[in-house]
């Protein structure tokens, strides 16, 4: 129940001291609304980069922030580089179509029109930024994974060479630049993030029909071997 | 179950050397050859692979007489004025510069196969251990009463891009208000099989914006094609009144053009049309046919390598082939490169080869923000390339998914060509 006090709390103080309260939404229906993010993003105690940079702090903080150990799209670096700055405006915008402001952006996020669900959202992820709130202690963070997976087929240690060989089928529509023109960039990808992500999709838990015919062939070795290989294109 | 995979494959050259007797074909003169004859989806992938996975092993020699390349895929595109021309051009310069690639632009119009030579229009001739031919179509004379490719100019096929292409939209673009758009589709098989019904929306699209009384009338010798459902609920939506699709249940079939008086005759009833869009039947590039390893219209080959069924030092890939269940798309094509540059290293350098694992997707554009797609996973067996599972965009998909469908394609785009020139 602390998650519900906090929430309360931070209301509440939003309510008496901050211009962007009104615009802030529901942090709880936000939390539901993070579950379009999580795939890719962790945030709450103990939330490491994935396939995209945890989001603690994202409040206020530079764009491209975490370049020394996350490898950002060059439009990123060159936001951070000319001052953007995430605001709760800029995260707004950017969450509502990425490529509208960040047109190089590698993230896969088609955006989300809806202003309320954005408003959650952002509420929701105000929660771990320090200012008002300190990161909440005991808060569910993004660590669950969309499919189980048995820890042997976590274990599998894939080989980066077979993964090459298999990636020719990946490269028709993927680019090994990591560039994202309307196809998902799949580079440097966590193994595990981009294990999870076949997975999901051999089990139908993703919708695209071309990927799902894609992963549905491919075996367990072959997905690891893979994410050996685009890891660390 | 923890396993590393390396430790039993051998993808390295020691340890494949140490599994299986690598047979180095090098025939006694330097390092082995390969000349690949065409440099589309098929030919620029397969030689890029080669050039890429032999590090220096092979020598690669690409023949291609154009020195810019538009590809088919997305030249419709480019008549629904959603491509620039310029946007589906391509040069061969990082295949040379970036990977070694020996790039000659000019003819193929001979081969050897006991010699083992190609023998080209300039004059050279080139010397290979494996060949690979990927010369994409040409037209089959006399499939459209009273067309043969002199015609070409009064009524374009515009199924090879570049300037073909750009005679059609010319041409549809200078049809009076009200005028009359003609299509002769070409019966099975043949290359691109969305390719004619994407190219109906696009005129569409185009007449809809600058002659939107104009009349498109299809004559296919078909009575059912590729995504049929989708476009014309399509057509139906959007170009509502304006196309007339005529199938072989209604004469679509029985059809002659007279390219002098701009005319087309369908089951008997002439129209003169004020622009015409001929795509006759098609076989393989002729280049098979010289080398004697065409049976009927296509080039039959195995599909664990892509080699011919009549010479094992020739590979054939894409469109020329007659390989099973696989559409004659560039996505196929660039597929089937994988394979057979795998199955080329393997045999003259004795690297690795895997079982072959094919794929195809094609999106095909109705209108703005309007894609659909359709695809399929395959395998080799000894009879043919299989289909092994496949998907199709559903009728009454919703706005945003037709939109990201659309988007999609752009990146496939963006990434297959990478794939194919560097």
């Amino acid at each position: 129940m602390k998650f519900k006090n906090t929430v309360l709390t931070l209301v509440f103080l939003l309510g008496s001291a901050s211009v962007h309260a009104a615009e802030l939404g529901d942090p709880e229906k936000g939390a539901k609304v993070f579950a379009k993010c999580k795939s890719c993003h962790q945030v709450g105690e103990g939330a490491v980069h994935r396939v995209g940079p945890h989001l603690n702090g994202v409040f206020g903080r530079k764009a491209a922030a975490f370049a020394e150990d996350y490898k950002y799209s060059k439009g990123l670096l060159r936001e951070g580089a000319d001052g953007l700055v995430w605001t709760s405006d800029k995260l707004d915008a950017y969450i509502e179509n990425p490529k509208a402001l960040v047109s190089k952006t590698r993230m896969n996020f088609r955006g989300l029109s809806d202003p309320e669900q954005r408003a959650d959202l952002l509420a929701y992820l105000r929660l771990f930024s320090d200012n008002p709130a300190n990161i909440p202690e005991a808060l569910p963070t993004a660590n669950a994974p969309e499919v189980a997976l048995s820890p042997e087929i976590l274990a599998i240690v894939g080989d980066p060479a077979y993964g090459e060989y298999l990636s020719s089928e990946c490269t028709t529509c993927h680019t090994t630049s990591g560039s994202d023109t309307g196809i998902p960039s799949i580079t440097n990808w966590p193994a595990e993030d981009f294990v999870i992500a076949m997975h999901a999709y051999k089990q139908k838990v993703r919708p695209h029909p071309v990927m799902q015919m894609m992963a549905g062939r491919l075996s367990d070795e072959e997905i690891a071997a893979l994410a050996a290989y685009f890891q660390d294109l | 179950m923890t396993l590393n995979r390396r430790t039993f494959l051998g993808t390295g050259a020691a340890a494949a050397a140490t599994l299986s007797a690598p047979m180095v074909l090098a025939g006694g003169h330097g390092k082995p050859k390969v000349v690949v004859v065409g440099g589309g989806a098929g030919g620029a992938t397969a030689a890029r692979y080669i050039a890429k996975d032999s590090k220096g092993e092979i020598d690669v020699t690409l023949v291609e007489p154009s020195r810019s390349y538009y590809t088919c895929f997305f030249s419709n595109l480019y008549i629904g004025g959603f491509r620039d021309i310029n946007s589906i051009a391509h040069s061969y310069g990082k295949l040379a510069s970036d990977y070694g690639i020996n790039v000659v632009h000019d003819w193929a119009v001979g081969i050897d196969r006991d010699a083992k030579t190609v023998s080209l229009a300039g004059g050279a001739t080139l010397n290979y251990d494996r060949l690979i031919l990927s010369p994409g179509i040409d037209f089959i004379d006399g499939a459209v009463e009273g067309w043969d490719t002199s015609a070409q100019n009064a009524m374009p096929h515009a199924y090879k891009a570049g300037s073909q292409t750009e005679l059609l939209k010319a041409q549809i673009e200078a049809m009076p208000q009200g005028g009359v758009f003609a299509m002769v589709a070409p019966p099975n098989p043949y290359r691109c099989p969305p390719g004619p019904y994407e190219r109906v929306s696009m005129v569409a699209h185009l007449l809809k914006n600058i002659n939107p009384t104009a009349k498109i009338i299809v004559a296919d010798p078909k009575p059912k094609f590729s995504k049929m459902a989708l476009f014309q609920e399509g057509w139906a939506n959007n170009y509502e009144g304006m196309i007339d699709w005529i199938g072989s249940e209604f004469g679509g079939g029985n059809v002659s053009v007279d390219p002098g008086a701009m005319t087309v005759t369908i089951d008997g009833e002439v129209t003169k049309v004020d622009a015409c869009n001929v795509i006759p039947a098609m076989k393989a590039g002729r280049i098979c046919d010289m080398a004697g390893i065409t049976e009927g219209n296509w080039a039959p080959v195995s599909g664990h390598t892509m080699q011919s069924r009549v010479d094992e030092n020739i590979h054939v890939l894409g469109d020329a082939t007659n390989q099973g269940d696989m559409p004659k798309s560039g996505f196929s094509a660039n597929s089937q490169a994988k394979v057979a540059a795998m199955a080329v290293r393997g045999a003259l350098t004795g690297s690795k080869v895997f079982p072959a694992r094919f794929s195809n997707t094609c999106w095909s554009l109705i209108d703005t923000d309007n894609g659909v797609k359709v695809g399929a996973s395959y395998q080799a067996t000894d009879e043919k390339i299989a289909k092994v599972d496949g998907f199709i965009s559903a009728t009454g998909e919703s706005a945003d998914l037709r939109k990201a469908t659309y988007e999609e394609s752009i990146g496939w785009y963006d990434g297959i060509t990478a794939d194919m020139f560097g």
